[in-house]
């Protein structure tokens, strides 16, 4: 027999039920809609017609669309490695010392955070265009360089934020208990902040890559015709019709995107359930 | 905080950790966005020549009734569906917050999946279900095509728009709820109910009042990224559904008129300060306990 919900237990009532797996219908149906018709044998995506890799096939025969997911992922990495430096150094700069202006500096550092992409991705198109010009024909991966500078530029503040928040469950007597034992002040860094942050480095790391990743407007302002990303390569392929091939670009994508989503939620989960020592 | 360093002791240290990040931010953040400034208040002197003139002519032309009608248009746009999100969002982290642990992670991973997949893929997703031959319409028919339910023409229309705003932009309201709800003093409400009111009447002279501040950062949280929307209204939109942030990328890209646009995007810029401004100052007003 099921026992009465109790009186807060608004999980468990069926409004609230009813509310709650819309929702995530609303949410997901178009995701799973999206990775179904990847495996339909169908070039018209409506109705389902029978399993096929085809699709798959056809998206890694497609030698741009590779070419595009190559440099997104190069991108990615390169984003991922500078932010993960650029926003420890501000996290523990901001939390380590005491000077004037720290809150001027610390509200700087969450404007690429809120400003709107389209601003962002337009000064870095007239700043490519007409201060920093980035060298054009360099070999590949160098020609990417415009793109990851504009990247990081909006990344690694959210990285500082996530080391930020770990940084907040340290326990200061560590370090100076580090420094008593006659550790000077970058060696209690890196052998006692640096091992704690651990976690959030982890997370910080999947964030960037994440957000790197998953960039299309800001992209879209700073590519060039040899440089395109694979957000701006679907987006053109889009536009002309919608082709299984992107499904199944997409599907892949998805998945990848998933797996880093649980390993991050994972690692942030245990960084913060730790209380300090 | 009590063991902080005072930056003159350890000056080098100071500068090598906070140099590059804060040399990065200036040189690859503020002089950009310093030159779209400078730009909006330029002239097209050539082809490719701009003239910081310092007019005010491209503010004023952003001031154009058409112009005007798509900065109205894009704030109505983000206003409905940020309420819309509100309303959804609202039950939603209730129950989370109220759920039993193990589901209450599941349930926040749920949400926050899709926030964390390409934005480019989740729009894409939407258009196989809302085309005319799309999954709804074939929903719809075959479920009232009896009562002559024809397929509805969703794509490429305000209404199209306004579901892919709320599809991508839900969880960006469903977070900040949550936190704020799942923080309420939960005897509060079991005081209201004692004393004899419902339910609902408990959430919303309880609860919702209590919420204000998760409310208020959940409404500017969806507002930002709404008004600044691009995706949406371009590959889901009509003619007549262009936000401002296309009113931009065709100044850039194809109109030519970077002046013009440096404007237009600083307008959009004006807005989110405003917006962040004004919830800074309400949250001082409103001193957490």
């Amino acid at each position: 027999m099921r026992e009465e919900p109790g009186l807060l237990d608004y999980a468990r009532r069926w409004p609230l039920r009813l509310m709650v797996g819309t929702t995530f219908v609303f949410l997901y149906a178009p995701l799973f809609v999206l990775i179904a018709f990847s495996f339909n044998d169908s070039r018209r995506t409506a109705r389902w017609v029978g399993f096929t890799l085809d699709w798959y096939k056809a998206a890694f025969a497609d030698r741009e669309l590779i070419a595009a997911l190559g440099n997104s992922l190069t991108i990615a990495a390169a984003t991922t490695l500078l932010s993960l430096i650029l926003g420890t150094l501000a996290a523990i700069a901001l939390w380590r010392f005491r000077f004037t202006g720290r809150a001027a500096v610390d509200g700087a550092f969450s404007l690429p955070i809120v400003a709107p992409e389209i601003c962002m991705g337009v000064a870095m198109l007239i700043f490519f265009a007409r201060v920093l010009p980035w060298p054009v024909g360099l070999p590949w991966p160098l020609n990417l360089g415009a793109i990851i500078i504009a990247h990081v530029a909006f990344a690694f503040p959210f990285v500082a934020v996530v080391i930020r928040a770990r940084l907040a469950s340290f326990n200061r007597e560590m370090e100076e208990a580090a420094r008593d034992l006659g550790a000077g002040p970058w060696r209690a860094l890196a052998d006692v902040v640096l091992p704690h942050l651990g976690p959030a480095l982890v997370a910080g790391a999947l964030l960037a890559f994440t957000l790197s990743l998953d960039d299309f407007v800001i992209t879209f302002f700073t590519a060039g015709p040899d440089t395109v990303t694979f957000p701006v390569k679907v987006y053109s392929m889009v536009r002309f019709s919608v082709t299984p091939k992107v499904n199944a670009i997409s599907t892949l994508l998805l998945v990848i995107t998933v797996i880093l989503t649980f390993i991050a939620l994972r690692l942030q989960a245990r960084a913060t359930a730790e209380k300090p020592a | 905080m009590a063991n902080e360093l005072d930056w003159h002791r350890n000056k080098s240290g100071f500068a090598a950790l906070l140099g590059p990040p804060l040399g990065w931010f200036l040189l690859f953040f503020a002089v950009p966005m310093a030159v779209v400034w400078a730009y909006s208040f330029g002239t097209n002197s050539g082809i490719a020549d701009i003239e910081i003139s310092g007019t005010f002519a491209n503010y004023a032309r952003a001031l154009e009734p058409l112009y005007l009608g798509i900065l109205g248009k894009s704030l109505a746009f983000a206003a409905l569906a940020t309420l819309i999100c509100l309303i959804v969002a609202f039950p939603v982290a209730l129950a989370i917050s109220f759920a039993p642990p193990q589901l209450k992670t599941w349930l926040l991973i749920g949400v926050m999946l899709p926030f964390w997949t390409n934005l480019l893929i989740r729009t894409y997703a939407l258009i196989a279900i809302l085309r005319d031959e799309g999954l709804l319409n074939m929903a719809l028919t075959s479920a009232f095509g009896w009562a002559g339910v024809g397929p509805l023409a969703i794509m490429n229309s305000n209404m199209a728009v306004m579901i892919g705003l709320v599809y991508v932009h839900l969880p960006f309201m469903v977070l900040p709820l949550y936190a704020a709800l799942d923080r309420l003093d939960r005897s509060l409400i079991e005081a209201a109910l004692d004393l004899g009111a419902g339910h609902v009447r408990a959430i919303f002279t309880i609860v919702v009042p209590l919420a204000v501040p998760g409310i208020l950062s959940g409404l500017l949280l969806t507002f930002i990224p709404v008004l600044g929307s691009y995706l949406a209204p371009d590959l889901l939109g009509g003619p007549d559904s262009q936000m401002i942030a296309n009113v931009i990328e065709r100044q850039f890209k194809r109109a030519n008129d970077w002046p013009f646009g440096a404007a237009l995007a600083f307008l959009l810029m004006y807005l989110t300060l405003f917006g962040i401004a004004a919830q800074a100052m309400m949250q001082r007003k409103r001193p957490v306990d």
